[in-house]
């Protein structure tokens, strides 16, 4: 039986009998990148398209990001998916900040992008009022095609990140206008 | 049992509560009554405990703004449905915005408490007798009535939109 | 409430706050429960709903008719072209245009493929809350040809969008009839083997049997429609007491439980799908032969083709654009039987071009309210199925 299971290449680094050596942000994101643990935070219509991307024709589970985690604490990817109202919004920052770092958030939807159609005074106008987000996925609701496009761009961030973004004064400044500790 | 037709149902509630219908039309095949606010609990009583008319479905409560009406700028509208006969009906108060008050009926329905919340929520009609009356849909801190004609759609934070793009 | 295993009287008796919701697993959208619990059993919930409001009401007194099926899409996002068609209807009502019997047919498949979907989800998630994954990754790839099958109606998978105010804004192609039979053969095999995975599954039915009960007669005053209503026993279905779209010329049955707890809820879904397939079959069998659209030049937007070619095209497409073209003065309630009950459409109409109210029935705000009801005395595990089993959709609820 021929296998189509494919393993990622190992990063570029310097290779002699019995040994490997490369640089460990590029070993460290390489298995985060591989086995993230996505929080679905789904509201509303984008969280019908995100079971279908879940479910066997999309198969989330192929990018390795098959165990959702509905425990803030373990995950290590928010997937907001649909209208947050400024009812919500304060849960969706609680939810946030439970998470432990590192931490990446994937707002799926026009909804979590912007507000979308919906411009009205009980709708959030995009949840990078109340949070910092890696990657916005467009569409009204986004085809799952699109939502795995939009993790594989999370995937790619999580590989090339630094070790120490999360201790830098940057990353603080940005938590920081965000009145997160 | 005979078929309920509208000019039926229609002589027999006026037959019944003559002085307080106000008024009365029937558009698209439904028949619609305007009645004194004051009765309005007890017109849906009678209506549900009629063995004839039988309307023991409540199927909407929504309310309605209409800010040139003097004094009766506010509505409260029901949709009742007679399961048994196959009738619809719908009953509309009226009463001014300095005094938006009405009787609850959600203890006739018990679907009524929800739809009664929301009404308040949106219109700020004061239900009274209602269980448990405060805001359901917005926040608890929320000091109007967003679907009042005067408040406007659009979210005031946001800080992208031109008004000169948009002709305004 | 007595807690069989405790023997402590009332007095010293001390009960636990617990939050479900507002993001739980279970809940399948944004909904809180505050429970009040005596150990394991719920004494009290009470809940807060509206954390997805998106104000539709509002937005529909500012938009004009034709602009509204966005709105109505995401309301019961599961089953987005029976709300589209029940505000098309709303409109002609209020026009008062006549429909061909071709549209009125090409809307009930539709408005059928839709339950089913819809159907699917709530019921495969039942299976899901139970811990049975299985039947769910199954069902779903059928599901999917349902979208395929929309997709090729009119481009779009879930908020379709789909038709205009006078009929369908495109005629079908051969490939839609071609996936229409190809659905037909294959899914109801398909459905079979969901079926046998669940409905004589002892441990599934263990599960749900006797769970979140309700009387016909507390169903009816909490206004319970749909299949919520049908499973405690009422055989009250908008598409039989007052027929829309042709469905009087179809051969239905209508299925109907006993108890209302979670095992009728989840079985009158199930022959609801059967009834679904079996009017799709009947409407494509005798599809009248006509146009896709009613003779109505002056609400229906014409093709963009001709929009471009067309002077008179053209004309009546800016008029309509622009709210130039006269909408009778009245109110009008039309309802039609989404897949959680009955979906109205309350409409005033003071002849602009955007409604000046527009107020939508919501089957389950209205009928979410019972929930504390239904699971008091319950464990929490029973809650959780009750709540699933009804078929809640928040973006519904909320409005």
């Amino acid at each position: 039986m021929s296998s189509t299971i494919e393993i990622v290449e190992s990063p570029a680094g310097i290779e002699g009998p019995g040994f490997f050596a490369t640089s460990l942000d590029k070993v460290i994101g390489l298995a985060r990148a591989n086995s993230l643990w996505p929080l679905p935070f789904a509201t509303s219509c984008c969280g019908i398209e995100f079971m279908g991307t879940m479910a066997s024709n999309y198969d989330l589970g192929r990018f390795g990001a098959e165990r959702l985690s509905f425990s803030p604490r373990q995950a290590d990817l928010l997937m907001v998916m649909g209208t947050i109202s400024k009812k919500m919004g304060p849960v969706l920052k609680q939810v946030y900040t439970q998470m432990a770092e590192p931490r990446w958030v994937l707002a799926v939807g026009a909804c979590a992008t912007s507000g979308g159609i919906f411009d009205t005074y009980s709708v959030l106008q995009g949840i990078d009022k109340v949070i910092p987000v890696d990657v916005y996925v467009p569409g009204c609701p986004p085809r799952p095609e699109q939502i795995i496009d939009g993790l594989i761009k999370i995937q790619e961030l999580v590989k090339n990140e630094r070790l120490n973004r999360r201790n830098s004064e940057e990353y603080k400044k940005l938590l920081g206008s965000y009145g997160i500790e | 049992m005979a078929e309920i037709t509208n000019e039926y149902l229609l002589q027999k509630i006026t037959n019944q509560f003559g002085s307080d219908i106000l008024s009365h039309e029937e558009t698209y095949g439904l028949v619609s009554i305007t009645i004194n606010k004051e009765k309005n609990l007890e017109f849906l009583t009678w209506l549900y405990n009629d063995s004839e008319l039988n309307f023991q479905f409540l199927t909407d409560v929504c309310g309605i703004h209409f800010p040139d009406k003097k004094d009766h700028e506010i509505g409260a509208i029901y949709h009742l449905h007679s399961l048994i006969n196959n009738v619809r009906l719908r009953v509309k108060c009226f009463m001014p915005i300095d005094n938006p008050t009405i009787q609850s009926v959600s203890s006739l329905y018990s679907s009524a408490n929800w739809q009664e919340r929301e009404t308040f929520d949106f219109y700020g009609i004061i239900f009274e007798g209602h269980p448990n009356l405060k805001r359901i849909i917005n926040v608890e801190e929320m000091d109007y009535f967003p679907m009042r004609k005067e408040y406007p759609l659009e979210d005031g934070t946001r800080t992208d939109k031109d008004d000169k793009y948009f002709g305004r | 409430m007595q807690n069989e295993l405790i023997d402590i009287d009332e007095k010293h008796k001390e009960y636990t706050t617990l939050n479900l919701g507002p993001t739980h697993p279970a809940t399948h959208g944004i909904f809180q429960n505050v429970l009040t619990m005596d150990g394991e059993i719920i004494v009290n919930s009470e809940q807060t709903v509206g954390y997805i409001h998106r104000a539709f009401e509002k937005i529909a007194e500012h938009r004009p008719f034709y602009q509204v099926t966005t709105l109505t899409d995401r309301l019961n996002y599961c089953s987005s072209p029976i709300n589209n068609m029940g505000w098309h209807m709303t409109v002609e009502k209020l026009l008062g245009v006549e429909i061909p019997k071709r549209v009125d047919y090409m809307r009930v498949i539709i408005m059928e493929l839709a339950r089913i979907s819809d159907h699917i989800v709530c019921n495969s998630v039942i299976g899901v809350d139970t811990g049975a994954l299985t039947p769910f990754c199954f069902i779903f790839q059928d599901r999917e040809k349902i979208y395929d099958i929309f997709e090729q109606m009119c481009g779009a998978r879930l908020t379709t969008n789909i038709g205009r105010i006078g009929g369908l804004d495109r005629d079908w192609n051969e490939e839609v009839y071609r996936l229409l039979r190809k659905f037909l053969k294959e899914f109801p095999v398909a459905f079979r083997q969901f079926t046998n995975l669940l409905e004589r599954n002892r441990i599934f039915l263990d599960r749900i049997t006797g769970i979140g009960p309700i009387t016909a007669e507390r169903a009816l005053n909490y206004g319970f429609t749909g299949p919520n209503l049908r499973a405690a026993g009422v055989d009250y279905d908008v598409r039989v007491a007052t027929p829309y779209s042709s469905y009087q010329d179809f051969d239905f049955k209508i299925p109907v439980g006993t108890k209302g707890d979670t095992y009728d809820r989840f079985m009158v879904r199930q022959g609801e799908i059967w009834e679904s397939l079996r009017i799709i079959e009947q409407a494509l069998e005798n599809m009248p032969a006509g146009k896709h659209f009613a003779e109505v030049p002056e609400f229906y937007l014409p093709p963009k083709e001709e929009v471009y070619h067309n002077m008179e095209a053209l004309i009546w497409h800016f008029k309509i654009v622009m709210g130039e073209t006269d909408v009778p003065k009245g109110e009008v309630y039309q309802s039609v039987e989404g897949a959680n009950g009955e979906l109205g459409f309350y409409l005033v109409s003071d002849g602009g071009r955007a409604a000046y109210r527009l107020h939508f029935r919501r089957p389950c705000f209205i009928y979410y309210q019972a929930f504390p009801e239904m699971v008091k005395g319950a464990v929490i595990g029973d809650a959780i199925l009750t709540m699933s089993s009804m078929n809640v959709i928040a973006g519904e609820l909320d409005g």
